[in-house]
């Protein structure tokens, strides 16, 4: 393949795209000299064909839910419906103005305000925000949460979230964010927390857990009606992570687990689009009794129509955390998602998601792969371990996800969670064909044997993509952050 | 088999320890514990003067995958850290016992080195992880 | 069952393989308390045709006309091509690049990005991006914190005439972790920083300048950085990204430039979107990039020896460091950067500096049309970027609602936050505003003031 050069490097001084800018002169006014730029920044002087094939010849550099099978564990890289993008980009959407009077924002308040009601009813919670504009955001709203109710009951001597050694590194980051000592809760043979190092863990300075379920392990976590009474009765209370919540969607709700905040990845479990990298959208919902504290703005209604809720209306509120509403954009496609399916359809997200999993991990078991919990029901998502292929042919987690690219497929999440050696974790969702998991698993199994024929093939793989594998020794140790002209 | 020199100390979370002719303690990360973590390409060292207790954390290690804390073997005063691991973390991998150290403690009690494991238990140590 | 591809046949062969006989005994390890008979009632599902009919008739409900609002968020002529490349499924529905070889499209981007960010702020180095503007100043004051080991105070001075939302969002992110915001006093005749009051510092870890601020003003940054560095405090700067193709960037200000600067991406190619999303930049100086928080990129070689990119640092993040990490982020606003950055090649340096210089000449015009009607008069002296405050001279609120019910999005009522400024707007006209738009705001607001007067 062509290498690509930067989109600097294709640029001749004085050329540009003369369609896109005023073709006044430039005039600055009343501006003061000293406060002026002295010398231009630099940017590409480039063609508006040269700016179109350089980026599109870069996104062919990149694999994509539209064009592979994508079964990263725990991301949930389902089928972005491109109705939620063609709806969310109407010109009265994309126009409007963040400020613009509530009688000019009718038609998406609309809209914020259904999805709201829409998520707390799948959920089993009192009230949902859409505020927080990712996973990570929304996690440490909710964390803000729970540390603002301690707060206003005047019980300050609660210093310490519990988070299990299988949970994603978000958790303990958050909890650090929000101001406390995170206390590591060990996980048993079977996957689940381990209660009796629970109960020994919570006390007077427990403000809460932070807990997946199903959790990153893959497994459902079967006590959790117990462990939500025991941090209950310590006063803490409890944080659901959403990343695997579409594994259950619909079919059990946190709610009725005991959770008392959440958040729910919209860019996971209702269908909005990675992008490579974000944006996302971390809705949480909250509890009766955490229902004050709730991140603003959201979307409210009496009888005028709908209006913002802000600090007049929800005076305990952690505050605001972005400077507008989030990250509206993907609440409209999250709503356009959410509208299509209806009750049932959220249902069958759940339940196609798990027949998915469970058929991959039963087929991959049949093959001779080791899986990690076999006793197990897989959630949406499993665990295989190839410790022994690591041990017998020298051939490890992250050669068989790279010899995956060359077959076409995107390799699962590698060596996370971090508890099983040599792990994949591997999450299919509900939008893939039963023909595409059955080419997976042939690819899996044919790799399996060239590692025993030729084991270098694969520890030297990928073979077929526009880079083989980067020194990223190289690339931490004499850092090229920027490019600069020669 | 990774190097184990018998004239130093060890610590459990895989530091050596050495106590030299001026009094002062000199400490890095052993063979074992380079190799385990891979090519290093920072080291974070420690801040100068600072009090440490046996077991705190006063450095960390970085490779591409992991980030490592560096814990001082024994109580003391941070007198010196090893300034050319700021452009070269590299030397921790090629030279751990010598050009790879990371700091010297000025110990409230040289004796307590003793405490640490020598070679061969530590090799002990290392035999029991791997058969886990 | 909308996106759910399977037969009845596969559901019959795929069950017989796992050896259940129906969906819901792949559940039973669920209590059985625990599994959702049915759901409370919900709208009901509706197909792609019904759903676009919704949609449709409530995004033409919000549509109105010219709009004069900034405050954060500007609406510039954004070209074609920007989004339709961005919105192509390579890079619409790619992850995060964790797997290097199979995202070097997303990763040079990435790059480029940063390169560009460089370029505009005058900085060494850029992160991937931030949530938005607001929040990634909250990152931005905890990234100064670290950085500035010699203070330990925690205490932050904010200049008062930053965005006050920006001020408030900024306090929820970073209210739990023992930073105090304190407040850098503003001249109110002139809208600015009092330069003249200024006392020496102390024991403060960073200073917060917003350039132009949020009332459209120019800040002395020159002076500000100065005595910020001379009293041992680092300076944050919070900028508009497209000013800075025309104003000194952060990196030039004083005599040793800002040591990190941060503000909103939106006016590089993002269209208003009702608030979001748009994405926060993070540039900072070298020494500072172990403490940045956020994805990074860097350039190296494969094993080839040819050119790649990769995510780098990484251990200074979340999935590594986990309780010690520099953020919890870790997804960002990429398709939006991946949106700016091919905004940023297709205007490129005189390109933005036009726009910028567009924008300045329309808000001058627009408040030189609207000064001439009786008691409207320009709220601070000096100079202006494109935004600039305007006393009405009776109650703001009203005057804009009849405006709006005109079809005209007249400004920001500044009393929403200084209780004084009750009869002030904050105006912005950006290079998408024409004189016709500019004429038909100046008679509807003399209209509107006389059905107040």
């Amino acid at each position: 393949m062509r290498q690509d050069q930067l989109i600097f490097d294709e640029g001749r001084p004085g050329r540009r795209a003369r369609g896109q800018a005023p073709s006044e002169p430039v005039d600055t006014g009343d501006l003061p000299a000293e406060s002026l730029r002295t010398t231009p920044p630099i940017l590409p002087e480039v063609s508006e064909l040269q700016v179109v094939r350089h980026y599109t010849r870069l996104s062919q550099k990149n694999f994509s839910i539209d064009t592979q099978f994508y079964p990263l564990g725990s991301c949930t890289m389902k089928y972005n419906p491109r109705a939620g993008n063609a709806l969310a980009m109407l010109p009265g959407f994309l126009d409007r103005h963040p400020w613009a009077a509530t009688a000019q924002s009718q038609g998406y308040l609309a809209c914020v305000h259904e999805l709201q009601d829409m998520l707390r009813d799948v959920t089993g919670l009192a009230g949902v925000s859409l505020t927080p504009m990712a996973g990570a955001q929304g996690e440490f709203a909710g964390v803000a949460m729970i540390r603002a109710y301690h707060r206003a009951r005047g019980d300050h001597g609660r210093t310490e979230i519990l988070v299990p050694d299988a949970a994603h590194g978000t958790n303990p980051a958050t909890a650090v964010m929000c101001g406390y000592k995170v206390r590591e809760l060990p996980t048993d043979g079977e996957g689940d927390v381990d209660l009796q190092a629970l109960r020994e863990a919570v006390g007077p300075r427990t403000a809460g857990i932070m807990l997946t379920n199903p959790s990153t392990l893959g497994v459902f976590e079967r006590r959790i009606r117990q462990m939500a009474d025991i941090v209950h009765e310590a006063g803490g209370l409890l944080y659901y992570d959403g990343a695997n919540l579409n594994a259950i969607l619909g079919k059990s709700r946190p709610g009725d687990m005991g959770f008392d905040v959440i958040h729910i990845n919209l860019h996971k479990t209702f269908s909005t689009p990675h992008g490579g990298g974000g944006p996302g959208a971390g809705a949480i919902g909250a509890s009766e009794r955490l229902l004050p504290y709730l991140p603003i703005p959201m979307a409210g209604r009496d009888e005028n129509g709908y209006r913002w809720l802000t600090e007049v209306d929800c005076p305990h509120s952690i505050g605001r955390l972005s400077a507008f509403m989030g990250n509206a954009g993907v609440i409209l496609r999250a709503y356009v998602y959410a509208r299509m399916l209806g009750a049932e359809g959220m249902v069958r997200v759940a339940e196609f998601a798990t027949l998915n999993a469970n058929y991959l991990m039963t087929r991959l078991r049949a093959e001779g792969f080791q899986v990690w919990f076999p006793q197990r029901r897989a959630s949406h998502e499993f665990i295989i371990s190839l410790k022994r292929e690591a041990k017998e042919l020298n051939v490890t987690a992250m050669d068989v996800a790279k010899r995956l690219l060359d077959y076409g497929y995107h390799a699962p999440t590698a060596y996370f969670p971090l508890l099983v050696p040599e792990c994949l974790l591997i999450e299919p969702t509900e939008t893939e064909t039963r023909e595409e998991l059955d080419g997976f698993i042939a690819a899996l199994v044919a790799i399996r044997q060239e590692a025993r024929r030729d084991p270098e093939l694969v520890r030297s793989a990928p073979h077929d993509l526009p880079v083989r594998r980067l020194d990223e020794v190289r690339a931490a140790r004499e850092l090229d952050l920027c490019w600069t002209p020669d | 088999m990774s190097d184990l020199p018998t004239d130093l100390y060890y610590a459990s979370s895989h530091e050596w320890a050495r106590l030299d002719d001026d009094g002062l303690i000199t400490v890095g990360i052993t063979d074992h514990a380079q190799e385990a973590l891979g090519d290093l390409v920072f080291v974070e060292t420690p801040s100068l003067d600072s009090s440490v207790e046996a077991g705190d954390a006063c450095a960390v290690v970085e490779s591409v995958k992991a980030a490592s804390d560096i814990f001082a073997p024994v109580a003391g005063v941070i007198v010196d850290a090893n300034g050319r691991l700021t452009d070269e973390p590299e030397l921790v991998n090629t030279d751990p016992y010598g050009d790879g150290w990371i700091m010297r403690i000025k110990p409230e009690e040289p004796d307590l080195i003793e405490e640490l494991m020598s070679a061969e238990d530590y090799e002990h140590m290392l035999a029991a992880e791997e058969e886990d | 069952m909308p996106f759910i591809p399977h037969t009845e046949d596969d559901i019959r062969d795929m069950l017989a393989a796992i050896g259940v006989g129906d969906v819901e005994s792949l559940f039973d390890e669920i209590p059985d308390g625990l599994r959702s008979g049915r759901l409370p009632p919900m709208l009901p599902a509706l197909q792609e045709m019904q759903v676009t009919r919704l949609m449709h008739e409530r995004a033409t409900r919000d549509l109105v006309g010219p709009c004069f609002i900034g405050a954060g968020a500007y609406r510039h002529h954004v070209p074609a091509a920007v989004w339709q490349l961005a919105t192509r499924g390579e890079f619409y529905s790619a992850y995060t690049p964790y797997q290097a070889e199979a995202s070097q499209g997303t990763l040079q981007l990435i790059y480029e990005y940063q390169s560009m960010m460089c370029g505009l702020m005058a900085m060494d180095v850029s992160n991937a991006s931030l949530y938005d503007g607001a929040s990634g100043l909250g990152e931005a004051m905890l990234m100064a914190v670290r950085a500035n080991q010699r203070v330990r105070s925690g205490r932050i001075l904010v200049a008062d005439s930053l965005h006050p939302v920006y001020r408030r969002v900024a306090e929820t992110v970073v209210g739990n972790q023992g930073v105090i915001l304190e407040s850098l006093p503003l001249d109110a005749g002139s809208g600015v920083v009092d330069t003249a009051a200024l006392g020496a510092i102390d024991d403060v870890v960073a200073v917060v300048i917003p350039q132009p601020n949020f009332f459209g003003r120019l800040e002395d940054v020159d002076r500000l950085v100065d005595w910020a560095h001379g009293g041992g405090a680092l300076v944050i700067g919070v900028v508009n990204p497209l000013a800075m193709a025309l104003l000194k960037p952060p990196g030039e200000w004083g005599e040793a430039g800002a040591d990190i600067a941060c503000g909103d991406g939106q006016p590089l190619g993002v269209p208003l979107s009702s608030g979001g999303p748009y994405y926060g930049f993070l540039c900072c100086r070298r020494s500072m990039v172990r403490r940045m928080p956020g994805r990074i990129v860097g350039r190296t070689v494969d094993l080839d020896g040819r050119t790649g990119y990769t995510l780098t640092l990484q251990a200074r993040e979340q999935h590594i460091r986990r309780s010690r990490a520099t953020s919890n982020i870790c997804t960002n606003q990429g398709l939006v950067v991946t949106a700016s950055t091919i905004h940023m090649a297709l205007l490129g340096a005189e390109g933005l500096r036009r726009v910028a210089a567009t924008c300045h000449a329309r808000t001058r015009e627009l408040t030189a049309a609207l000064s001439t009607l009786p008691g409207v008069a320009p709220l601070h002296a000096g100079p202006c970027f494109h935004e600039r405050a305007l006393d009405l001279g009776q109650p703001a609120a009203p005057v804009l609602e009849r405006l709006a019910a005109r079809g005209i999005l007249g400004g920001y009522a500044l009393g929403q936050h200084d209780p004084a400024l009750g009869d002030a707007i904050l105006v912005c006209a950006t290079e998408c505003i024409e004189a016709s738009d500019i004429a038909a705001y100046r008679d509807a607001l003399a209209e509107s003031l006389q059905e107040a007067a």
